[in-house]
């Protein structure tokens, strides 16, 4: 009557995720491509209360890299750092080196403005701006100082096709981005993000507020950008990581009884494959297979 | 600023992390100023109104001393007290407040606690429309129609009441219907829009939860507005009407025109008299001299008395909204 | 098993006696407050619809200068003053709208918690209830005395009472505009004044343009700021920045205390031009809250 309770305890052999049965274009545990953020040692801040602690980790070029963990665990937070987007919560700071492309992004002369020019963000809640779609993707190029209409046309109707989503409001670009459904107004997010041409895109769960049918529209994107940019992704949702990502880190909420504190730490980063079949830290374990957070 | 072309996206590796250094542009920091500037142009304009306007009528606070609170008031004998002025602003507030914060309150409790949703928005309108109103019409319709009109009810009433004790001494004769009374009707009709949406405000922000304990009870709604919301939000509604008692105090053309023009002290009502700022508008053109000084001076006692009523009525408001909100 | 009687009938209308009038009372209290408020509103409109109404004519509104008092109301016209009330409320909204907007948009986006930002909210609340006379004492100390009376001394005046109204009805909208806009275009790499003017002020412009009409429509209305700044003539005087100039208000307060019936038909003519005015600028002002609504979505 009662099933054998596999032992937690012991390392078990875990069934290797759908997701990962498919051959991979390239196989991530071998070389990696250049680092373009050197993340080391890097702790956060809000005011006195120590959000993320001791984070150390590379990230590589043209790869999807997954930040997962439970809530609080500061993967947003770690995320929001590689933007400087922390910079406007009164009270966050960073200390530890965080190195993009070799040149520090907390530097003294660093200019934030500068930093996310190159490094771009698409947000959880699709935000379109109350203005028209081609006006939503023009923004960015506009405030870089194009204003030739040839090219704004130019670059909406690429950063549109590139975001999979030109074929469906090709024909209404002065309709409000408002007006659009929850798919396709991230994707309008998409295409106003990569319409800056950054060199890193950042998303912070770019999903979660999205149908299924969105959810794998925007997860085939991901896909077909990384071959262009550099995307680093938090999610909640596991087979998302394992369906998109080349390497994954996982966070955790260090709990200290003593002093009742909470931080998040990173426990463990390595290809997606490893983290999701062979975790090296039991708690990894506990979380990919669902027994915990 | 240039932007990465795509040639320098191919190559991976090859692209430095040109550019992060730039300074916080020029622009940037001067819009700020410039806000920052334009914040506290306020603060500089209440400043300079204490100033200048003091520095105006200093000629009266020195030829004066205290007797700028002397009970005549005569250009010609050169005699410039401003009690006459006081009492009036005091007495005509004093009546619009009678008259105008029941009515508000009253209304306001319509809309929040009797009327749906539907109804309240006209109700509001036309609440409303009363501030629509500009002072000088109300002023201009309070000389040429109302007065006249109520002229003969002030009559009848004063030798109704003529020679009994207290009511003899507030509405017997003289009447006229250019008054005190008149002015603070008046008055009344222009503050209630003000005072009706404050209270409303405040009102509405009492918790539902505590509004259904009553009614879940088996109280009347008359019973639940007693029990539950008067506690609540009487400390708001005292602002509320401290706010209107700024408003009423501070209507310059209205009471100009049908308070009767005539500084006098008198318990009467119904008779004629005169307010800080009717005087001021009434004889500025014509004065010089101690006599404008004068004019002045009452205008900065105007101006003090009435930020002391809106700093604490503000206050006594912010405190109620933050009790509320449970902080 | 014990028997099983009726239980007793249990009462279920409205709790008898003296409870239930006093809650009817209470009632009829309110709706009767709301009709006495309604009273003297018609009577007001009532009035001067029929009083006005024969005066105004093309003619009312535009021919001057304003004849002496003493002449019927169908000689001359109101024109000067309605040219004076356009140039002067036009003036000081020029100066007004743009400090107040930015005034707002310091304490919403650049003061946030501090101090200073609070304290100049606070005291911006305080300043709409400086009376509108004060307001006036206050121009003629610092600028008339120097410089003569004139139409944008009376923009002044009437500009410092709009500021403080534009200030807070501006902030409240700009409260309104959600935080995630703003983050959206931070993640562009725009800087905070390119997101406040190009994201954040297209949002709120609804609801700030909104605020500015109402505040138009009390500053058109305003007589005391003008009295001793403009001083009431009777001729017209296009140049708004020198010169004594008049207005609706100034002509109605003028003639409200005159005998002859020109004069006062004059009064009454001018008061319905107010307040079409006023009308027109707060039904605008609720259009354009309308329009607003809808396209936030």
């Amino acid at each position: 009557m009662e099933d054998p309770q596999p032992n937690v305890a012991a390392k078990t052999e875990l069934p290797k995720p759908a997701a990962l049965q498919e051959t991979r274009a390239r196989d991530v545990s071998s070389a990696p491509g250049n680092c373009i953020f050197d993340v080391n040692n890097v702790s956060i801040y809000y005011g006195s209360f120590k959000a993320v602690t001791d984070v150390t980790l590379p990230v590589y070029e043209n790869e999807i890299t997954a930040f997962i963990g439970s809530s609080g665990s500061g993967k947003s937070t770690v995320l929001r750092s590689f933007n400087r987007m922390n910079d406007l919560i009164p009270g966050a700071r960073l200390e530890g080196e965080m190195a993009y492309r070799g040149e520090s992004l907390y530097g003294r002369d660093v200019s934030a403005t500068a930093v996310r020019r190159r490094i771009g963000m698409v947000f959880q809640k699709p935000n379109p701006f109350p203005k028209s779609i081609y006006d939503n993707v023009a923004y960015g190029p506009r405030i870089n100082g194009i204003h030739n209409k040839g090219k704004l046309d130019e670059i909406v109707e690429s950063s549109l096709r590139k975001a999979a989503l030109w074929e469906e409001v090709k024909n209404r670009l002065k309709t409000s981005g408002l007006s659009l459904s929850g798919g396709q107004a991230q994707r309008l997010c998409i295409a106003r993000t990569i319409a800056v041409e950054p060199d890193v895109v950042l998303m912070d769960e770019p999903a979660s507020a999205l149908d299924p049918i969105a959810t794998g529209a925007i997860e085939d994107l991901m896909k077909e950008l990384k071959q262009q940019y550099t995307i680093i992704v938090v999610t909640h949702n596991m087979q998302q990581a394992t369906r998109v990502s080349d390497r994954t880190a996982f966070f955790y909420v260090l709990t200290d009884t003593k002093s009742d504190t909470r931080t998040g730490v990173l426990v463990e980063y390595g290809p997606t494959a490893q983290i999701f079949e062979d975790p090296k830290d039991p708690r990894t374990q506990g979380y990919v297979t669902g027994r915990v957070g | 600023m240039s932007t990465a072309t795509q040639a320098d996206q191919a190559a991976p590796g090859s692209v430095p992390a040109r550019g992060l250094t730039a300074p916080r542009g020029l622009a940037d920091r001067s819009f700020q100023w410039l806000a920052l500037g334009a914040g506290l142009l306020v603060l500089v304009i209440l400043v300079l109104i204490a100033f200048s306007t003091t520095q105006q009528a200093w000629p009266w606070f020195k030829t004066e001393g205290l007797g700028i609170f002397g009970t005549v008031w005569d250009p010609a004998a050169n005699k410039f007290g401003a009690t006459p002025f006081i009492y009036g602003t005091f007495v005509t507030g004093v009546i619009a407040l009678v008259v105008a914060v029941p009515v508000s309150v009253a209304i306001a409790l319509l809309l929040t606690q009797v009327v749906p949703y539907r109804i309240a928005r006209p109700i509001v309108y036309v609440v409303d429309l009363l501030a629509v109103v500009p002072s000088v019409v109300w002023g201009l319709w309070g000389i040429l129609v109302f007065a006249p009109w109520i002229q003969h009810i002030y009559a009848h009433i004063g030798s109704a009441v003529d020679g009994i004790p207290v009511l003899g001494a507030l509405f017997g004769p003289p009447t006229s219907g250019a008054s005190f009374f008149t002015a603070g009707i008046i008055l009344a009709f222009m503050i209630t829009p003000i005072v009706t949406s404050l209270s409303r405000e405040v009102i509405a922000t009492v918790p539902s939860i505590d509004r259904e304990g009553a009614y879940a009870l088996g109280a009347t709604r008359w019973e639940m507005i007693r029990g539950v919301v008067q506690p609540h939000s009487q400390g708001g509604v005292v602002g509320a009407v401290l706010l209107g008692l700024g408003r009423a105090v501070g209507e310059t053309i209205a009471a100009a025109l049908v308070i009767g023009s005539s500084p006098t002290i008198t318990s009467h009502l119904f008779s004629t008299g005169y307010s800080m700022p009717a005087v001021i508008a009434n004889q500025f053109g014509e004065s010089t001299g101690v006599f404008k000084a004068g004019l002045i001076g009452l205008g900065v006692l105007l101006f003090a008395f009435t930020i002391i009523i809106n700093v604490v009525a503000r206050a006594i408001v912010d405190r109620s909204a933050r009790r509320m909100r449970g902080e | 098993m014990a028997a099983i009687t009726e239980p007793p009938k249990a009462d279920l209308r409205e709790p008898a006696g003296w409870r239930r009038t006093k809650n009817r009372i209470a009632t009829v209290l309110m709706w009767i407050s709301f009709v006495v408020v309604i009273i003297p509103l018609i009577f007001v409109l009532y009035t001067v619809i029929a009083k006005g109404a024969s005066v105004i004519s093309w003619q009312f509104l535009t021919s001057g200068p304003i004849p002496p008092n003493v002449l019927p109301a169908d000689v001359g016209g109101m024109g000067p003053a309605v040219l004076g009330t356009i140039e002067i409320v036009a003036l000081a909204s020029a100066i007004t709208v743009p400090l107040g907007v930015l005034g707002a948009i310091y304490l919403n986006e650049y003061g946030g918690k501090n101090w200073l930002a609070w304290f100049i909210g606070f005291m911006a609340d305080v300043m709409t209830g400086v009376p509108s006379i004060v307001m006036g004492l206050f121009i003629f100390s610092i600028w008339v005395l120097h410089f003569g009376f004139s139409g944008l001394a009376g923009a002044f005046a009437l500009g410092a009472l709009m500021l403080p109204i534009v200030i807070r009805s501006t902030y409240e909208m700009l409260l309104l505009v959600p935080d995630t806009l703003r983050e959206g275009s931070y993640a562009l790499g725009a800087s905070k004044s390119r997101v406040t003017l190009t994201v954040v002020l297209p949002a709120a412009l609804g609801g700030i343009v909104s605020g500015v009409l109402l505040a138009i429509a009390r500053a058109a209305g305003e007589t005391a700021p003008l009295l001793f700044t403009i001083l009431t003539v009777t001729s017209a005087n296009p140049n708004v920045f020198s010169g004594p100039n008049t207005s609706l208000p100034s002509q109605i307060f003028a003639n409200a205390t005159q005998p002859y019936p020109g004069a006062q038909a004059r009064g009454w003519g001018a008061a319905l031009t107010l307040i079409a005015i006023a009308f027109i600028l707060m039904i605008a002002a609720r259009i354009v809250t309308a329009r607003y609504a809808r396209y936030q979505r």
